[in-house]
């Protein structure tokens, strides 16, 4: 699991990579609410383009990021998602709490 | 009973690890039927919903075994059995509902409602202190 972020202008982007499951998922979520406590950003992108897979565990991640970034009065976005990751939040219904970005 | 074409079997201790392994031998399995992408990645998302509810909430203190077993049914039909001897299920129906885990911040509870929403059929059968069995099964589409 590899993970690299940076921020501009009030801007987290946090860019994930490879496959997102149980075995990953605790550690993305505690990774990325440090971020948000550490920089408290307007706005958190979590940037989904080189994620291949992700399965329920992905949905946690993004709805402890929302939890994070709601309390802090800001915003949450997720960027670049492919097919499959699509699918699974839409099965779920998190695109309806969330700005989410497709990949055309 | 309904004849098979095909058939494999996995079996490997509930190391959480092992979830990526589940799904892509089940995928490479189901690559002989000549699955779209589309339906690939349904497989490999049930099978890792089903593995990781193994390793999650059968064996919560333990290692315990996790069994996969594939079929290849006539009719352009995956069946994929994961089956676990773990602590069992009380409530299946509870479990079920979306949103439902006795997991912690790292589960959603929408592992039932993505197997169920990704897969044809989809039939959970557990007793407590035996174990649970989840029985998918998904019709392909044939390709033109």
């Amino acid at each position: 699991m590899q993970f690299t972020s940076f921020l501009q202008d009030g801007r987290l982007t946090v860019a994930l990579t490879g496959e997102i499951d149980h075995h990953c998922a605790k550690h993305y979520i505690q990774s990325i609410a440090a971020k948000i406590e550490a920089y408290t950003p307007s706005v958190c992108v979590l940037d989904f383009q080189d994620v291949s897979f992700v399965d329920s565990s992905g949905i946690a991640v993004v709805i402890n990021a929302l939890r994070s970034m709601t309390q802090i009065e800001g915003t949450l976005v997720l960027d670049g998602l492919t097919e499959q990751p699509m699918k699974v939040f839409r099965a779920s219904g998190i695109d309806k709490l969330v700005q989410i970005k497709e990949v055309v | 009973m309904m004849k098979f074409e095909n058939y494999m079997t996995l079996e490997f201790p509930s190391k959480s690890c092992n979830e990526a392994f589940a799904r892509s031998a089940v995928a490479c399995f189901a690559a002989q039927l000549d699955p779209t992408m589309e339906e690939l990645g349904d497989i490999r998302t049930a099978v890792s919903e089903a593995v990781t509810n193994c390793i999650v909430h059968a064996y919560p203190d333990e290692l315990g075994t996790v069994t996969v077993r594939c079929r290849i049914l006539k009719g352009q039909t995956l069946d994929i059995v994961v089956k676990d001897k773990g602590i069992g299920i009380s409530d299946i129906e509870q479990a079920r509902k979306p949103m439902f885990t006795t997991g912690g911040m790292d589960r959603s509870g929408m592992g039932f409602t993505i197997m169920e929403s990704f897969m044809t059929n989809l039939d959970i059968t557990s007793e407590p202190g035996k174990g649970t069995t989840v029985h998918m099964r998904r019709k392909l589409q044939r390709r033109k």
